[in-house]
């Protein structure tokens, strides 16, 4: 075996390297060192990701015999991840050295670097065994993660919930991949693409194997029907977690279930795909929005809200072209910033008084004018108001997904749309109890951390700077226009 | 790019923005948000003056002072700009409004220094949209214009403000979902096949590629869409409630601008790029903008709250603009666009002086007030001349707007659109009754409540901001050729040929 292969995988290497790092950091480090782990992380984290964005890569490069695959499509999707990963560590500095985490703080930097070495993985995989290797590395240590509050009752739940749906779907994952094997004799994407190009019609058992796949990235994905755990998790988990299980683990899962669509399945897009992701797109954005509605906790509400712009990001697929690639990527690009945004304002607020329902953001603007600006702006790009950048990404998502041209797709777009305008209701409610609600704020003023405020600063310049400077889009339609 | 002076439209705001974030002080603020709007009105002046001379020296393209900078380019998305004269018109409504609004709000509290910032962020929106040649920019700013009012109104705002604020909200929004359906399939069609595709609406235009079997799908799309924030029945149902929740100087710029968005929108977009659509599917929304009007006029005869009666009077009015774009022909376009200056000014003034009355009495229910002419002659008599040139007065701009649109609608020869004129033309009738209604009894007969008699008449910026529009509102009145001849140019027989209208 040719181990210089190794080579070209070298984000995944400089993850295990930051891993290891801060693993041995972790265990060898004397008691009084232990307090800077976090910051020892960060640090790290964010060399790493440095020098990711200023190396040179290869247009393309594959290794072990196709297995595995990197390009500068698949290199700007994990940059745009680590960007996120490193706002989330960013911003859980405070909550990882507060008292009850302290004493376990290495494990929640160690199993984080591990799922971002699972999804990065899923991301490059070119054959469904390493894909599954992949989702199985990105899954289980996530678990841990949500049960991380031990002394919480709520997180234990959590874990449960999340780790049966976990092992639940992706068995229904793999129960649909043992189809295909069936089908096509090969696990290499290559391979069962053209057996499935080359069998011509849709057979009854391909059709079940793509249901089966897709729902079990669904799961993952949160897509109605299969979005139950979704709230109850999000709840349940430390907020550093949801926020990491929200962008992170989104935005991985969605660009694998995109490679897994069109080069897998492109085939079979009209006759097979094309019509389940139009009625799973419909019914994860209507469903997560109606939902939503109802909610009072804010980690509940986000939950909700991140079910149906899931169902957004699944409109870049439907495109099927490099335009939508590109629709899809911005989009979370610009979904890690706001979520990430809203997420930071939350943690914030819990840290320093322990409130996450809505009722105690009344008034908020009183009392801490800089966090509610923040929100507010965060919540104005999850719902797509000009000139915040989420307006940007739902006009090119929307822009992308037309371009097939058919009057289907149209009242699709529409549905969609008209969604935005249930979702903006939502999300105004949250600016209206800090903004306009006269009660008398529960939360007192505080100074949020040093971290959490250079967390929020770099995710609110993001909302800010994303859309209205194009270079960022041009950049992505650039390089998936390429392939 | 900063050559072009029409970027200054945005960059004016946007500076003003920053400033009045480093604020401190009503004062500071004040000054801003004078200077800028200012700034904006001597802009605005500065371009009329320069488009007419460059007409008068006989350059005939359809817009002037044109630039258009790539931003996405690879989904051909520019920022593109440039005016002709029913957008400098419009420029310059939007300047006096948003000066007269800055002294319409001189005590505004609480948190003067958000106020402004939201107010002037609306005024972004404005700008940009009236001076957009692309229709990826145009919906941007149109949108950037919409949101700031949920907090205008909710925070600043009074009545059943949380409701009416949400109500606005999710309506205009909603009409914009359409829109942007409406926008974004435009752009497919926007130019033959293998061309590239443009956003840019004189291209489009002179492309014409859009076949008739996508114009019925996007015409209706886009009309509704920009029709919403016109008040179009049935979906005129915010303006009421919006308007009597927001504060003075959101009422203000909402009705006496915002609202022109939605006839600029309709005429520019909807009627200007799918001209065949617009002739055949043009009497389903002048049914539903002939209802809109005389339903206006009639629901404001029965309320008692000032504002609304405003309020419904306004949908009225910006049904009649609706109404007169789509007679499709040079005289009533010419008439919907001097309706849209003459309601804008007039409705601005209505909404300051009913701001004013409201914070002296303290009550805009006429059934509670009286006699005002004895206590506030000044506020009173300028209620009777903005009264005077909503009724139509000779002198004033009603007259000359609704007159114009009426011979032009009467031009069609058929019945339907014979009855259609009449019916609307009755308005003007149902107009008279309501105000005479409200004059009589507000201004006119004894003092309601004794208490009333301690009130103080106008003060200084409350005379400035009102006498500024009454001179505009007598201006149109008394030179509506001025404005007739700058308009004339966008609605030349030429281009109406190329429309394949009369």
């Amino acid at each position: 075996m040719d181990y210089s292969q190794f080579l070209a995988m070298k984000q995944e290497i400089g993850v295990l390297i930051v891993f290891l790092l801060v693993f041995l950091y972790d265990t060898f480090m004397p008691r009084k060192g232990q307090a800077v782990l976090p910051l020892v992380a960060t640090v790290l984290f964010g060399c790493f990701t440095a020098l990711c964005f200023v190396t040179p890569w290869p247009d393309t490069i594959d290794a072990f015999a196709g297995m595995y695959t990197s390009s500068t499509v698949i290199v700007a999707i994990k940059n745009i991840l680590n960007v996120g990963v490193l706002i989330v560590l960013i911003q859980s500095m405070k909550w990882a050295n507060s008292e009850t985490t302290a004493i376990r703080r290495g494990e929640f930097y160690e199993l984080l670097l591990v799922t971002l070495f699972g999804m990065y993985l899923m991301i490059s995989a070119r054959h469904f065994l390493l894909f599954v290797i992949g989702l199985e590395t990105a899954s289980l240590p996530l678990a841990a993660m949500v049960a991380f509050d031990k002394h919480r009752y709520e997180s234990h739940e959590a874990a449960i919930k999340y780790i049966l749906t976990a092992i639940f779907s992706s068995a229904i994952f793999m129960m649909g991949l043992s189809f295909v094997y069936g089908l096509t004799g090969s696990l290499y994407f290559t391979n069962i693409a053209a057996a499935i190009a080359a069998g011509g019609t849709v057979s009854g058992l391909l059709a079940l194997a793509l249901a089966f796949v897709i729902s079990g990235i669904g799961f993952k994905l949160s897509l109605v029907p299969f979005h139950l755990w979704t709230a109850d998790v999000y709840q349940g988990a430390p907020t550093s977690v949801t926020s990491y299980l929200s962008v992170i683990s989104k935005g991985a899962a969605a660009f694998a279930f995109m490679v897994i669509l069109t080069q897998v399945f492109g085939a079979v897009y009209a006759q097979a795909w094309e019509w389940m992701l139009y009625a799973l797109i419909i019914l994860t954005i209507t469903v997560g929005n109606l939902f939503a509605i109802r909610q009072k906790n804010m980690k509940r509400f986000l939950a909700f809200s991140s079910v149906s712009q899931a169902g957004y990001i699944m409109l870049g697929i439907m495109a099927d072209d490099a335009m939508g690639t590109a629709a899809l990527m911005f989009y979370i690009l610009v979904y890690v910033f706001s979520n990430l945004a809203a997420f930071g304002v939350i943690q914030a607020i819990e840290n320093a008084s322990g409130k996450v329902y809505m009722d105690s953001y009344k008034g908020l603007y009183k009392t801490n004018p800089r966090l509610s600006v923040a929100m507010m702006l965060a919540m104005f790009s999850l719902a797509g108001i000009p000139p915040f950048a989420g307006f940007f990404s739902k006009f090119f998502i929307f822009t992308s997904a037309i371009s097939q041209g058919s009057i289907a797709i149209y009242v699709l777009v529409l549905i969609a749309l008209i969604n935005t305008i249930v979702s903006l209701y939502y999300y105004l409610l949250v600016v209206k109890a800090m903004f306009i609600s006269d009660d008398e704020c529960v939360i007192p003023t505080f100074r949020s951390a040093g971290s959490e405020r250079l967390g929020l600063w770099i995710t609110v310049a993001g909302i800010l700077g994303l859309g209205l400077i194009s270079c960022f889009y041009n950049y992505l339609l650039d390089i998936t226009s390429v392939i | 790019m900063f050559s072009n002076i029409l970027i200054y439209f945005v960059v004016i705001p946007v500076v003003m923005l920053g400033a009045l974030a480093l604020c401190r002080g009503m004062k500071a603020i004040r000054t801003v948000a004078v200077t800028g709007s200012l700034a904006l009105l001597g802009l605005s002046i500065w371009v009329l003056c320069d488009y007419l001379e460059m007409r008068a020296a006989g350059i005939d393209s359809p817009m002037l002072f044109t630039g258009s900078w790539s931003w996405f380019a690879p989904l051909n998305i520019n920022l593109a700009v440039g005016v002709d004269g029913i957008s400098i018109a419009m420029l310059i409504l939007s300047s006096v409004i948003l000066l007269t609004g800055s002294f319409a709000s001189w005590k505004i509290n609480p948190l003067p220094k958000e106020f402004f910032l939201w107010l002037v962020l609306l005024s972004t929106g404005v700008f940009g949209f009236f001076i957009s040649i692309d229709l990826f920019t145009m919906f941007m700013f149109y949108e950037v214009a919409l949101i700031p009012m949920y907090l205008l109104i909710g925070v600043w705002g009074s009545g059943n403000k949380n409701y009416s604020a949400m109500k606005l909200t999710l309506m205009l929004m909603g009409g914009s979902a359409f829109l942007m359906l409406g926008l974004i399939g435009i752009y497919y069609h926007s130019a033959p096949e293998g061309a590239p595709l443009t956003w840019n609406i004189l291209e489009i235009a002179q492309n014409s590629s859009i076949d008739k079997g996508w114009q019925y799908f996007l015409f209706p799309m886009t009309f509704v869409g920009f029709g919403v924030l016109g008040a179009m029945f049935p979906f005129h149902t915010w303006s009421p409630d919006g308007h009597a929740s927001a504060p003075t100087a959101v009422s203000m710029l909402h009705a006496g601008v915002l609202m022109k968005l939605g006839g600029y929108g309709c005429f520019r977009v909807a009627i200007y790029l799918m001209p065949e659509a617009a002739t055949e599917l043009a009497w389903i929304f002048l049914i539903l903008t002939g209802i809109s009007v005389v339903y206006g006029a009639f629901s404001a005869c029965v309320q008692t709250d000032l504002k609304y009666i405003n309020a419904y009077s306004s949908v009225s009015h910006c049904g009649l603009v609706l109404f007169a774009i789509l007679m499709l022909n040079t005289t009533a376009m010419t008439g919907a666009i001097m309706q849209m200056l003459s309601h804008g000014l007039m409705t601005a003034l209505f909404f300051a002086l009913i701001g004013m009355i409201y914070g002296r009495t303290h009550t805009r229910d006429i059934t509670k007030m009286g006699g005002l002419m004895q206590i506030m002659p000044y506020l009173a008599v300028c209620y009777v001349i903005a009264g005077m040139a909503s009724l139509g007065l000779p002198g004033l701009s009603g007259f000359v707007a609704e007159m114009t649109i009426f011979v032009g609608s009467f031009e069609h020869a058929d019945m339907f659109h014979r009855v259609f004129t009449i019916v609307a033309c009755c308005s003007i009738v149902i107009t008279a009754v309501y105000i005479l209604r409200v004059v009589g009894k507000l201004l006119f007969g004894p003092v309601y409540d004794d208490h009333h008699r301690t009130l103080t008449d106008a003060e200084w910026w409350e005379r400035t901001s009102t006498i500024a529009l009454i001179v505009c509102v007598a201006g149109i009145g008394c030179f509506p050729n001025f404005f007739v001849d700058l308009i004339k140019f966008t609605f030349s027989p030429e281009i109406f040929a190329v429309l394949g209208m009369k």
